[in-house]
């Protein structure tokens, strides 16, 4: 009797921010990165991040779009026929996709003109997909929504050191087209010549390549 | 020799097991090897064949096959200089214009290279592959005589850790380290490997009147669009400078501006005997190369809807880098087809898709590296296919 009872009370007491949950938000920052481990989302990653700021709002949108696309698929998971799961997917995400498209056309044109298509391209994104259909169909509302989160945020962090890396040496700016636009190495004197290749998709892939390179060998994972 | 000898011998115990530069091992034995033959032998038993030749010596076979590109491109480098003042010259001058132009960057891309594929071995414990030596050569080969020296140095840097080390050093990389060097700054900075700049002119020298850097294979491609005859464009080049620059024998000699070692068509061919008859390179790629090349030029001559078709196909073997591409890069026994079908496939393929760059892509006027890196990836495949396809034909035969 005293036994059942003990075990209930784990289940109820476990904190909105228990270690598990933490995991969440922690591991797709590196052991888990959607996008050099799981190597998902590349496409965005090569298409936007020639600077710091498309890739900070591309960052948001898709942290946005997966962490409540994942709440509400998690909160339907058990009505959902497993045969049209999909469709149903796709059906919750473009509604986030849509919201995100449209915020963005309100408030700031310029970085919607910018980012074109990708903005609408989020839908199939393989995190937003893969984080469905691999934790939100199976995982209560409150965990798969830390879930999106994090997955939100590994892809941010991913997105914006390549827009960092490739907007200072590609262009030799920092934060293009924010009001404190820094141009590094004409502030410091020096001429700067823009390597075109970081500019290049090709040289961000080469890029995300090397990225994975140098995580990899610090935190020693190995592919299974 | 002596005394080198004498101190390498005090200072060994250092680098040995348990010395003070433990660490450091295989550079110390990197610098031994490379300064004297090291006093291992292959083992008595177990070893089928042998033979005197190593990395080291094979190495050193294709260096002394790209000399005569190097020394004409030293004293070409001079000659179009003067040539482009309109001054007269000797060939002393020419000479020397040419070592100081080309000296540092030969310098630069060794210590660059070298240097970083020492650290690579400290780290990883492996001995320092004499790869190097090549790479270090043909990386100066096929730049402009007056391209920057810092980018030589970031795209050596460049192909070697990311072309060659990320793969596994010496021998595991896909792609020719010295083309991806190259194409690194064919990507990165476009400005100083394309256009005009196969000239050396320093800053402030008048050039002489009707001067034009235009390269063949730009006139080749500005023909196009003005829908004037190739082969009479390039006939009439330089008249009142330098009457016949871009001439038949002239475009074979490599009397003509361009990278520095990759003019010379005669050149190459003397590289290509000396590789052909040591056994370095491979005489199959090579002559697929060409045959690629004049294929595709045939084919097209055959179509002939622009002027740059109607050029005659063997224009295509002279103009470029086309020769020096199918002697020393798309032979790498590394990066090339291994198996003998494969490379005649291989070489071939080079060939055409130089021709089909250089024709139809106006962004690209120089289809060579794109080519033998894109074959680069293919290799692979095409041993492939080579081996599977001799599987099912013995396959066939066996009666089971």
């Amino acid at each position: 009797m005293s036994t059942e009872t003990a075990e209930v009370k784990v289940a109820k007491s476990e904190a909105l921010f228990s270690k598990k949950n933490k995991k969440l938000l922690t591991n797709p920052l590196d052991i888990d990165n959607p996008i050099t481990v799981q190597v998902l989302g590349i496409c965005s990653a090569l298409a936007i991040t020639s600077q710091i700021k498309p890739a900070i709002v591309m960052s948001l949108g898709l942290t946005f779009v997966t962490a409540f696309s994942n709440l509400f698929i998690s909160m339907m998971r058990n009505t959902i026929p497993s045969r049209i799961r999909i469709i149903v997917q796709l059906a919750i995400v473009s509604v986030w996709v849509i919201m995100v498209d449209q915020l963005l056309k309100a408030y700031v044109y310029d970085m919607s003109k910018l980012m074109s298509v990708y903005v609408g391209l989020i839908i199939t994104n393989c995190i937003v997909m893969g984080r469905l259909e691999a934790y939100a169909m199976a995982n209560k509302p409150w965990p798969s929504f830390l879930d999106g989160l994090g997955n939100g945020f590994g892809y941010g962090l991913i997105l914006i050191s390549m827009a960092f890396i490739r907007e200072l040496f590609g262009s030799g700016t920092l934060f293009k087209g924010f009001a404190f636009e820094w141009k590094v190495f004409e502030s410091m004197g020096l001429h700067y010549q823009g390597n075109g290749l970081l500019l290049l998709p090709a040289g961000a892939c080469i890029l995300i390549g090397i990225i994975i390179w140098i995580q990899r060998s610090i935190n020693g994972y190995r592919e299974h | 020799m002596k005394f080198l000898r004498n101190t390498l011998d005090k200072a060994k115990h250092n680098f040995e097991k348990g010395g003070k530069f433990e660490k450091y091992y295989y550079a110390f034995e990197a610098l031994e090897t490379f300064a004297f033959s090291p006093n291992t032998t292959t083992s008595a038993k177990g070893v089928q064949i042998r033979d005197a030749i190593d990395l080291k010596r094979l190495m050193m076979t294709v260096i002394i096959a790209m000399t005569p590109c190097l020394i004409f491109g030293i004293f070409n480098v001079g000659h179009q200089h003067f040539l482009a003042i309109g001054q007269e010259a000797g060939m002393m001058d020419k000479f020397w214009i040419g070592v100081i132009q080309v000296l540092p960057i030969i310098i630069v891309s060794y210590g660059v290279g070298l240097g970083i594929e020492f650290v690579f071995s400290t780290l990883r414990r492996h001995p320092v592959n004499e790869g190097y030596l090549v790479t270090g050569m043909l990386i100066p080969l096929v730049m402009p005589p007056d391209i920057p020296l810092w980018q030589v140095a970031v795209a050596t840097a460049f192909a070697v850790i990311i072309g060659k080390e990320a793969f596994g050093g010496t021998g595991m990389n896909v792609m020719n380290v010295a083309l991806t060097a190259r194409a690194f700054l064919y990507f990165a900075y476009p400005t100083q490997i394309s256009g005009e700049v196969w000239t050396y002119l320093p800053e402030g020298v008048q050039t002489v009147a009707g001067y034009s850097g235009a390269t063949p294979l730009a006139i080749a491609a500005q023909s196009v669009t003005d829908g004037t005859n190739v082969v009479s464009q390039l006939n009439s080049f330089g008249t009142g400078w330098a009457d016949g620059l871009y001439s038949f024998t002239n475009l074979f000699t490599g009397i003509m501006p361009g990278s520095i070692g990759e003019t010379s068509t005669l050149m190459c061919l003397i590289g290509a005997f000396i590789l052909w008859a040591t056994g370095a390179g491979s005489w199959k790629i090579m002559v697929s190369v060409f045959a690629g090349a004049w294929a595709m030029g045939l084919l097209l001559n055959g179509l002939a809807v622009n002027p740059y078709m109607e050029m005659p196909a063997h224009y295509h073997l002279v103009i470029g880098g086309l020769a020096f591409g199918a002697v020393f890069m798309a032979t790498d026994p590394v990066t090339a087809a291994q198996t003998e079908t494969g490379k005649w496939v291989y070489g071939f393929m080079i060939g055409l898709f130089t021709v089909l760059i250089r024709v139809f892509n106006p962004a690209y006027p120089e289809g060579i590296m794109l080519a033998i890196l894109l074959m680069n990836v293919f290799a692979p495949l095409i041993d492939y296919f080579v081996v599977s396809a001799n599987k099912t034909r013995r396959l066939k035969r066996a009666t089971v």
